[in-house]
């Protein structure tokens, strides 16, 4: 079971959350004047990434949603941050993770 | 070598040590005619088919790790065919057909087992969307049948029924033609049909770029073994189908999970069937090791761990227990899990993409295995004729554009 650590109440077991899917996906301002293609873009393509992914949870303790930066090779959290933030710097976590990982062996 | 029983006793008599290597173990050519990425069942089936139905011979399957290691020999080897729309009656009756012949059209034993592919259904909602399958696929042909508690009972005597558990049993939807097969041999068998032909199967190989010229066809992979050219590429790479297409450019609508299973110590044949209960999230049936085999679900986010979190077997755990009270004292020997590549609609993408000669099967999520045979008979005709097949005809990407979606998420309510 994963430890999350939400940005308003900390550390709490997995059991206590929701996960949300993909973060920093906007829904459109005015859904009319997308296209079919767009709007497939928005619904159901997703970057599904292997390595940091930004994503969204829900810590239903305090019922507020959060968004997270974790590793899904290790399933490991590099940080969470409120929502409404902008995204971390994922190329410099990236670049953290892989000297990190050389120092842990 | 064909397998017969003269070779069986002449092999006995030898002490089995002449049996010779099942297949081949090829170094890359420069170049194939097509590619296709990914030896699991359906890499493996998609080849054999290939070579066989369309004469395709110089063709390779190249494999990063081992063939058969990815969710080929993680999953609970169910197969069934029983449901909802068309397009999923279509493909998944397609490959039941094929598992029926299948050990005789490989000469190799893949042990399927017609003993039966029982859903237990807990609640009024269950009821109606079972016997709407049930009625669906007999008007396609496919056998499936409501069962009373009690009849379910009498099919599986280990099932609890008594109607003051949490969940009780109130009916069920068998389709007798289901059951289970060895999922190893599938691959196995698949292998050596295939190398017996000619397809070169290299395992340790991982593509690493997908090679396009200046029209944007494909012309090569980049491998770790060195580029190798080729005109057509088919993908059958799972969970890792997005990382794959994402060095074609390609955008997918999926998302991979971790997706949970365990086995308990052997014990004697208790179970004659396969049981499923998606209202509460179990399914178990017993292998003829006499391993009971438990299916759990999938997690919540999104990983390529191989590796779920124990509250989601212990879940599962729960509601075996209640279902079947006399394994609660057993010891579970082993739990893994495997990354399964879901789509939006829980049905699989097999066709082409937006990049001339790349084409793609994935999407399979928590149900590929039984469809194995059929997936790969589809595709090869796909990517050797480079048009679909009429039987995945529906299965595009194109239609998350359209709104054409196969939705078997909502007609089963979970993970199938």
């Amino acid at each position: 079971m994963l430890i999350i650590n939400c940005p308003h109440c900390g550390e709490r077991p997995e059991l206590e959350f929701r996960y949300g899917g993909e973060a920093h996906i906007a829904r459109p301002a005015n859904p009319m004047s997308l296209t079919d293609t767009q709007w497939s873009e928005f619904l159901y393509f997703r970057s599904n990434p292997k390595g940091l992914h930004a994503e969204r949870w829900r810590h239903i303790g305090c019922g507020r949603f959060f968004n997270a930066l974790r590793n899904t090779i290790t399933d490991k959290f590099v940080t969470t941050y409120k929502a409404g933030e902008p995204m971390p710097d994922i190329a410099k976590f990236a670049q953290n993770l892989s000297s990190g990982s050389a120092a842990n062996g | 070598m064909r397998f017969s029983l003269l070779n069986l006793l002449q092999q006995s008599f030898a002490g089995h040590q002449g049996w010779p290597q099942q297949w081949r173990f090829p170094d890359p050519k420069p170049s194939y005619d097509a590619i296709i990425v990914g030896a699991g069942g359906h890499g493996l089936a998609t080849a054999y088919y290939m070579a066989k139905e369309h004469g395709m011979k110089n063709i390779a399957v190249l494999e990063k790790g081992w063939l058969g290691g990815g969710n080929t020999g993680r999953n609970t080897t169910i197969i069934r065919s029983n449901y909802l729309w068309e397009e999923s009656e279509g493909i998944y009756e397609h490959a039941l057909k094929l598992w029926e012949g299948l050990s005789q059209e490989l000469n190799y034993n893949v042990m399927y087992s017609p003993r039966g592919v029982m859903m237990l259904a807990h609640n009024v909602h269950d009821v109606q969307v079972f016997k709407r399958h049930v009625h669906a696929n007999r008007l396609a042909g496919i056998d499936n049948e409501w069962l009373t508690a009690q009849q379910a009972k009498d099919f599986c005597p280990i099932l609890n029924i008594d109607p003051n558990i949490r969940y009780p049993i109130i009916g069920a939807a068998l389709q007798r033609r289901g059951g289970t097969a060895r999922h190893d041999a599938v691959a196995w068998g698949y292998a050596r049909g295939a190398s017996n032909m000619g397809v070169d199967i290299i395992q340790n190989c991982e593509v690493t770029g997908i090679l396009r010229g200046v029209d944007g066809a494909v012309t090569g992979l980049e491998t770790t073994r060195g580029t190798i050219k080729t005109k057509r590429v088919g993908v059958v790479a799972a969970g890792h189908t997005s990382v794959l297409m994402g060095m074609a450019g390609v955008r997918m609508p999926l998302e991979s999970y971790p997706l949970q299973a365990l086995v308990s110590e052997p014990i004697k044949p208790i179970m004659p069937c396969v049981v499923m209960s998606n209202t509460i999230h179990a399914y178990m049936s017993q292998s003829d090791k006499g391993e009971l085999v438990i299916g759990a679900g999938t997690d919540a986010y999104t990983s390529y761990s191989q590796t779920g979190g124990l509250h989601i077997a212990a879940h599962t755990l729960d509601a075996i227990c209640e279902l079947f009270p006399n394994v609660r004292r057993m010891k579970m020997l082993r739990n893994w899990g495997g990354i399964v590549d879901v789509t939006p609609d829980r049905s699989p993408i097999i066709g082409k993409t937006p990049v001339p000669g790349l084409f793609v099967n994935c999407g399979w999520g928590t149900g590929g295995f039984k469809a194995t045979p059929g997936s790969g008979h589809v595709f090869a005709h796909t990517v050797a004729t480079g048009e679909p097949h009429k039987i995945n005809a529906g299965f595009t990407m194109e239609r998350f554009r359209r709104g054409r979606l196969i939705d078997e998420a909502a007609a089963a309510a979970v993970a199938h």
